[in-house]
């Protein structure tokens, strides 16, 4: 019972899940019920992304671009075919999967720099083209009069019920993710990180495998950038610039993404809750910022949770539920083999 | 196949090939090399530093694309086949330089590479650990390369002995029918040497081998053919008694073979 449960959902998750359900509790008495939604949002963004960064390793700069493709998506749907969530959500997601894996044909035998330069080549193309078609995107003015609608009766325009239809979304893409990482695809996609040389020596085709988790990576994008252009009741070009295709990026290193399957969650929260707050302080909050997150990178580069873990016992990176029940049953474990607490990744 | 010894005359070769060419820039490293690998036993591809020995396994494998001429596997022309083409029909091989999955535990890296786990390799849904198929063959392998009881530990925190088997057992768990070990042996102490001596000594009763050494008592002890690559080319080759009392190789090694009978040489 306990390993299906760790197969589905490890205590850590189970943990977070139950932290983000109770925050409407609290966020209304600060306003700050929609900064949670956000976090969600981008939470969905990122540990998407991190299949990329952290578990592929391929820093792909250009992820904005899907981002936002989602939410024009989104809007586009909404505003010229039935209306609805459900269609539109779909066609977020589905039609940034189909743009991601036009784009992934050519990153994905690109290594190194030249694969980062051309996911930087994709994103500034993608941003153009937004002011390009612009009758279809609204331009400057971004595709503005996109409609939460309601749901099972609530009206999703409240904050506190679009709360809770985001936070579905980031449970059920959690879930996914999780049994993605640890599925066989997802040791093929680590072993790729670790060394892709290997990786085909022993008979991966890794540029397939490549295609596919950027490919699946923009899908969470566009999902995410589907629930953002809700959120903002528009869908707008910015998240779509380089810089922020930066911020996602950050978000997965300061969380820790090499070191942890939660990172992102973590770096998404750091990033946007800061932000808020020096931004409450100072007007130069863009200089305090661009200081602390120097630091981090500077002093650890592992991100918070990888120092956490560099804390707690010397690791590997990463655990499945069947790995864990058999070491339980390890009488004396090696020296140093993973201690038996660890669980996330 | 009937039983025919190893190496017998013969029998359809394993591996051939014919003119195999490869040069960097202006420099020739390979200079039309013709190799041939009979089924069974163990063949060692020796020779000095720069000889052409790795940019030879890396043609075979497919990491580097030939120049010129030809490499058959089994009779099949596979001279440009991408690396894990090669590695699906059975060339499996090993690495000079340490090349492990780290930060995966020791049955992880085995599993990865394991056929019947590469078969699912799409599958993102079932965990990895209950592909049973996959489980049980790679524990087999783990125990097979001697590392029983250290499956749980991360490839990184292995002592460097073991992390020399891991590289044999991630080449092995491929299913290999030629099995090409660069340089199994480089850095080991005494112990561990034995043990992959034992190991290598009992896989070459069942698989084909192909192994770049340069521990002379080694190649010669265990070894059944031997071919001396010397700048791009092969120089000599025979049974290693033959190898050791030939004039050319003697010079071309300068006497690391002209020293005492090896195993005297070892002490």
């Amino acid at each position: 019972m306990g390993t299906v449960l760790a197969r589905w959902a490890p205590p850590p998750m189970l943990a977070m899940f139950a932290l983000f359900l109770l925050l409407p509790t609290v966020l209304p008495r600060f306003g700050y019920t929609y900064l949670g939604t956000e976090v969600m949002i981008f939470a969905i963004f990122a540990l998407g992304y991190n299949l990329l960064l952290g578990y592929t390793g391929l820093p792909a700069f250009g992820h904005g671009a899907f981002f936002g493709i989602g939410g024009y998506l989104l809007g586009m749907t909404q505003k010229w075919t039935t209306g609805g969530l459900a269609l539109p959500l779909v066609a977020a997601t589905a039609g940034t999967l189909l743009f991601g894996a036009a784009v992934a044909l050519f990153v994905a035998r690109r290594r190194g720099i030249y694969f980062s330069l051309l996911t930087i080549a994709f994103g500034v193309m993608f941003w153009f083209m937004v002011f390009v078609f612009d009758t279809w995107t609204g331009g400057e003015d971004g595709l503005t009069g996109i409609n939460r609608l309601a749901l099972l009766g609530y009206a999703l325009r409240d904050n506190v019920p679009f709360y809770y239809f985001v936070y579905a979304w980031f449970v059920g893409v959690t879930l996914v993710l999780w049994r993605i990482v640890n599925s066989p695809f997802g040791q093929v996609i680590r072993a790729i990180r670790q060394s892709e040389s290997r990786a085909r020596a022993v008979g991966y085709d890794t540029a397939r495998y490549k295609w596919a988790v950027f490919t699946l990576s923009c899908g969470f994008a566009g999902l995410a950038g589907g629930l953002y252009a809700l959120a903002r009741f528009g869908a707008f070009a910015e998240p779509m610039s380089l810089s922020q295709s930066g911020n996602v990026v950050l978000m997965c290193l300061i969380g820790g993404g090499f070191a942890s399957f939660y990172g992102p969650v973590l770096g998404v929260v750091v990033f946007l809750v800061l932000r808020d707050v020096l931004s409450t302080l100072t007007d130069h909050w863009m200089l305090a910022y661009g200081v602390l997150f120097m630091a981090v990178i500077l002093f650890m580069p592992e991100g918070i949770l990888g120092v956490v873990r560099r804390l707690r016992q010397p690791a590997g990176f990463h655990d499945t539920g069947a790995a864990h029940a058999a070491r339980a049953e390890e009488a004396a474990p090696p020296l140093h083999s993973r201690a038996p607490g660890e669980r996330e990744r | 196949m009937t039983d025919t010894p190893p190496g017998s005359p013969g029998s359809t070769p394993v591996l051939e090939t014919r003119g195999l060419r490869k040069a960097f820039g202006g420099h020739v490293v390979l200079d039309g090399v013709d190799l041939s690998f009979e089924p069974g036993g163990l063949s060692a591809l020796i020779g000095p530093n720069g000889a052409g020995k790795t940019t030879c396994f890396n043609l075979l494998t497919g990491f580097l694309a030939a120049d010129g001429g030809e490499i058959r596997f089994k009779g099949q022309d596979v001279t440009r086949l991408p690396p894990h083409r090669r590695a699906r029909l059975g060339i499996c091989r090993s690495f000079q330089i340490l090349n492990l999955f780290d930060d995966d535990t020791v049955l992880e890296n085995v599993r990865v590479a394991v056929p019947s786990m590469r078969a699912r390799g799409f599958d993102c849904w079932t965990p990895a650990g209950a592909v049973s198929a996959a489980e049980d063959r790679a524990a087999r392998i783990v125990r097979l390369i001697g590392l029983g009881g250290r499956e749980r530990v991360a490839a990184r925190y292995l002592s460097y002995g073991q992390r020399r088997l891991l590289e044999i057992g991630l080449a092995l768990a491929g299913e290999p029918e030629l099995l090409l070990l660069d340089e199994p042996t480089s850095g080991l102490g005494m112990r561990p040497m034995e043990t992959l001596r034992e190991l290598v000594q009992q896989l070459s009763a069942r698989l084909t081998i192909v192994v770049i050494e340069h521990d002379m008592d080694f190649v010669l002890t265990l070894s059944h053919h031997v071919t001396v690559l010397h700048r791009g080319r092969v120089i000599a080759e025979g049974p290693p008694a033959a190898i050791r009392d030939h004039p050319e190789v003697r010079e071309a090694y300068l006497g690391r073979l002209g020293a005492p009978a090896p195993r005297e040489a070892r002490g």
